[in-house]
């Protein structure tokens, strides 16, 4: 019925947006607030990129260089990764997926919303004042002892954003484990949920060391503490303990629901199951689970025992096994597969390529002796923006345009769609693989100044992000259209199996007219074109 | 005075009883941020002492072990009286239970105010980092270690004291008020967990703080 | 309103083992033991925090995902500290001597 009431129409007043405790509304509140900071992050990288065109950088100062990359570290990291599949999309589709009418703890997603505001917007107003030249990593004791910039500030934005992250972690854990429909056993779950439920794992036993370990920073600039300061006892290499003790299972926590997503993203455009389903879902676990047992293949070259590093090395080695099952079982999920390149299943095949690449150069990176060669260069930049970007950001716009029916009742444009994706897919690569090559030749990151024969694949780097910088555009005006002129979606409109697509799009605010019942598994195309409804 | 809740579940459960039981799950997950919040202080605490098991002996020799386990025991009677309170709340004796819980608060306020004397003395024999610390003797890298994990630990323990005070004397005014039942009586639960727990951290950095290097 | 209310035996045999707990804690850390004293101080308090949980927190009632949940945090807390101190265990200059300075 076209003019039944939904989430949307339900009440268009600003307070009861404001004051909303829908998980589809929350889920928007967050899209609004991750594109805004994706935006401030994309905007110092755009200044990093024209700055780095010529080697001896007159655009900016060193000073204001170390801002700019610090603040793209920190809005990037905190502000867009970290928040952006759990947050948007985790918040819009779980209790759609497991029949629920919305989260366990509704309130405390609305607050977790204006966490992550406030927290931004303190961070935002340390940007304002002048910035942060720590980097993102906020390194003692210079962070601690010698920086003249605003770490306290910045600092406390993050503190709170992390508190967002924990909210919407606890919400999601208790939620999947205690409000799923009747019949959803847990073998019975789409994947996408075995990733978010090991990603909430991870946010909630990880995050609160980082709040531990900024406090302890901002302690030690107000009070003047010192338990990082060698001359008075302390070790540095204590702060980048606690630091990476989070920092490193904070990357699975931005790829696992990228990972989630591709799985949707496969078994939907290839009209096939997933293969070695139990895998693909045990491998998110696993891959949470070891994620906090590598973190010392930060500090390799920090100073840390060798054999403490050896024990780094060799759990960094095992850490890849079970992202390879995934990239396996996603591929044999396509053999054979009757496949549609739609926009979607082209950002999950650049996924599968893209991250396949950062991971493997992951391996690189994990042995000892080459990373004493590369580490601190642009290879590591190359290998990290590989996952984050090429993995991450290409799974978060390809989950976003699957799911754009459900959320807006509308369709995308698909031949813009496609367009976008694949000069994403090509602006992504002419930015970031020189920078493989500017690594193992020796282009220390964070340095705007360097010798002029590094200069063409620098300019190459350069000219790949302006492509992608249009591309990125691209979805924001085609998108935008279709909220408007776009064809109104139906239910189903992929004609694929879950159930999310058992009830109109958009939903109504409860979700649901009568609790689902599941029979199914997931995934069940095996009549031919005819995909089977969990609950049919 | 609010009369008996209608016992009906929030929209997104089935009925009380899962209501019930996914609020003690969150309170559960949540706790466990908590021992990872405190658990990074844990790390540098170990960490320094393994560097400097004479230093933090000699340090740990001038902490108030008095007011230490005078505090320590008050925590533990408090945590008493709430365990009892939750019992209580499932009988339908909620005036009881207020007793109780307001009972528990007041002794966190006594821990507090013992807290507060310990700190100023502390802070007159220039024990406490950032405030004019000054050591005599060679051990003066490890006590000023030692004495940024007590000073950091305790005070952010004594803050989250200070957090469970209120909820307590707020959960206790419900009860005194009736508004909880057999039906529900979940925030009395979770308020209890709440507290438990900050009893429990407290008698691990008990034995961390005052203990060490007593034998001489 | 005059009807005695007496606390749950459990609980109150529990809040005695407690205290009872304390006053051992403490007594032994007079006693000169070495490394024993620390190894005995943390065994008392993980079973004086063993009864909080199980008792005043009711675990031993609940079920084995809440169990798991209030394990989890303790577990890995274990990972962090046991993979870190493996550094500083083995680092072979750790601390550093440095004159103390501000």
């Amino acid at each position: 019925m076209k003019n039944a009431p939904n989430y949307l129409t339900e009440d268009n007043s600003l307070r009861s947006w404001l004051f909303t405790t829908d998980h589809k509304r929350v889920a928007i509140l967050y899209f609004v607030g991750i594109t805004l900071f994706f935006f401030v992050g994309g905007a110092a990288a755009t200044l990093i990129r024209l700055e780095l065109i010529e080697p001896q950088g007159h655009l900016v100062t060193s000073d204001t260089y170390n801002r700019l990359f610090t603040m793209h570290g920190i809005i990037m990291v905190w502000f867009f990764l970290i928040p952006s599949i759990p947050s948007t999309l985790g918040n819009f589709v779980v209790p759609l997926m497991i029949g629920a009418r919305d989260l366990a703890f509704p309130r405390l997603n609305l607050t977790s919303w204006y966490l992550f505001m406030v927290g931004g917007a303190t961070t935002l107003y340390a940007i304002f004042r002048g910035g942060i030249d720590t980097g993102w990593t906020f390194y003692t004791p210079f962070s601690t002892m010698y920086s003249n910039s605003h770490v306290v500030l910045a600092i406390t934005g993050v503190f709170i954003a992390g508190f967002s992250s924990i909210l919407t972690g606890l919400n999601f854990i208790v939620t999947i484990h205690r409000l799923r429909a009747p019949g959803l056993t847990w073998y019975r779950l789409p994947l996408f949920l075995w990733s978010l439920y090991a990603t909430s794992v991870i946010l909630v036993l990880a995050t609160p060391v980082l709040a531990m370990t900024l406090l302890l920073v901002g302690l030690d600039r107000v009070f003047g503490i010192g338990i990082f300061d060698p001359a008075r006892g302390g070790d540095p290499l204590l702060f980048q303990h606690l630091f990476w003790f989070y920092s490193h299972p904070a990357v699975y926590i931005m790829i696992l629901p990228g990972m989630g997503v591709v799985s949707e993203l496969v078994a939907c455009y290839s009209r096939k199951e997933v293969f070695g389903y139990k895998f693909v879902a045990w491998s998110a676990v696993a891959i949470a689970g070891i994620g906090f047992f590598v973190w010392g293949h930060h500090m390799f070259v920090s100073g840390q025992s060798p054999f403490a590093a050896l024990v780094f090395s060799f759990m960094s080695f095992v850490v890849a096994v079970p992202s390879a099952i995934k990239v396996f079982n996603w591929t044999a999920t396509m053999h054979k597969g009757r496949i549609r390149y739609d926009a979607p299943m082209l950002y999950a095949l650049a996924f599968i390529g893209l991250f396949t690449i950062g991971g493997l150069t992951g391996l690189f990176l994990a042995c000892l002796a080459y990373d004493v060669y590369v580490t601190d260069t642009y290879f590591v930049v190359a290998h990290f923006h590989y996952i984050m970007v090429g993995g991450m950001v290409t799974a978060y716009f390809g989950g976003l345009h699957y799911w754009w029916p459900k959320i807006t009742g509308r369709l995308y444009p698909e031949y813009w769609a496609r367009a976008a994706a694949i000069l994403i897919f090509f602006g992504f690569n002419m930015t970031f693989f020189p920078q493989f090559i500017l690594g193992v030749l020796g282009m220390p990151r964070r340095y705007h100044i360097y010798p002029p024969e590094f200069q063409i694949w620098h300019v190459m780097s350069s000219t790949g992000a302006s492509i992608l910088a249009v591309a990125y555009a691209l979805p924001l005006f085609y998108l935008g259209w279709s909220l408007f002129f776009g064809q109104r979606a139906s239910a189903n409109p992929w004609h694929t199996t879950g159930l999310e697509w058992q009830t109109p799009s958009p939903p109504p605010k409860h979700n649901f007219e009568t609790t689902p019942v599941v029979k199914r598994k997931p995934y069940d195309f095996t009549i031919k074109g005819k995909p089977r409804a969990q609950n049919a | 005075m609010h009369k008996m809740p209608d016992a009906q579940p929030a929209f997104q459960f089935v009925d009380m009883r899962q209501q019930h039981d996914v609020a003690r799950l969150g309170m559960w997950v949540f706790l466990a941020t908590e021992v990872l919040f405190f658990g990074g202080l844990i790390l540098s605490y170990s960490a320094y002492r393994t560097g400097y098991p004479t230093g933090f002996a000699e340090a740990a020799r001038h902490t108030k072990i008095v007011i230490g386990t005078a505090n320590t025991a008050i925590l533990l009677t408090s945590s008493f009286l709430v365990a009892w309170a939750v019992t209580v709340a499932r009988l339908r004796d909620s005036r009881f239970a207020a007793l109780l819980l307001w009972t528990a608060a007041l002794l966190g306020v006594v821990f507090l105010v013992l807290k507060g004397v310990e700190y100023s003395a502390e802070f007159n024999e220039h024990l406490l980092p950032g405030f004019g610390f000054a050591f005599s003797g060679p051990h003066i890298h490890a006590a000023h270690l030692f004495f940024s994990f007590y000073l950091v630990a305790t005070g952010l323990h004594a803050v989250h004291v200070a957090v469970g005070i209120v909820v307590l004397v707020v959960i206790g005014l419900r009860a005194h008020q009736r508004a909880y039942s057999d039906l529900y009586h979940s925030p009395i639960t979770v308020a209890g967990l709440y507290w438990h727990f900050v009893d429990l951290v407290w008698i691990f950095l008990f034995a961390l703080i005052y203990l060490p290097g007593r034998g001489g | 309103m005059t009807r005695t209310r007496r606390p749950p035996r459990v609980l109150l045999l529990s809040w005695l083992a407690l205290l009872a707990l304390l006053a051992t804690t403490v007594t032994i850390a007079y006693i000169p033991l070495g490394v024993a004293n620390t190894v005995i101080a943390i065994i008392i308090a993980a079973v004086k925090g063993a009864i909080v949980a199980a008792i005043f927190m009711e675990l031993r009632e609940r079920n084995p995902l809440t169990v798991t949940f209030a394990g989890a945090g303790f577990f890995w807390l274990g990972i962090m500290l046991w993979l870190a101190l493996a550094d500083y265990v083995t680092r072979p200059n750790f601390p550093p001597v440095m004159k103390w300075g501000l």
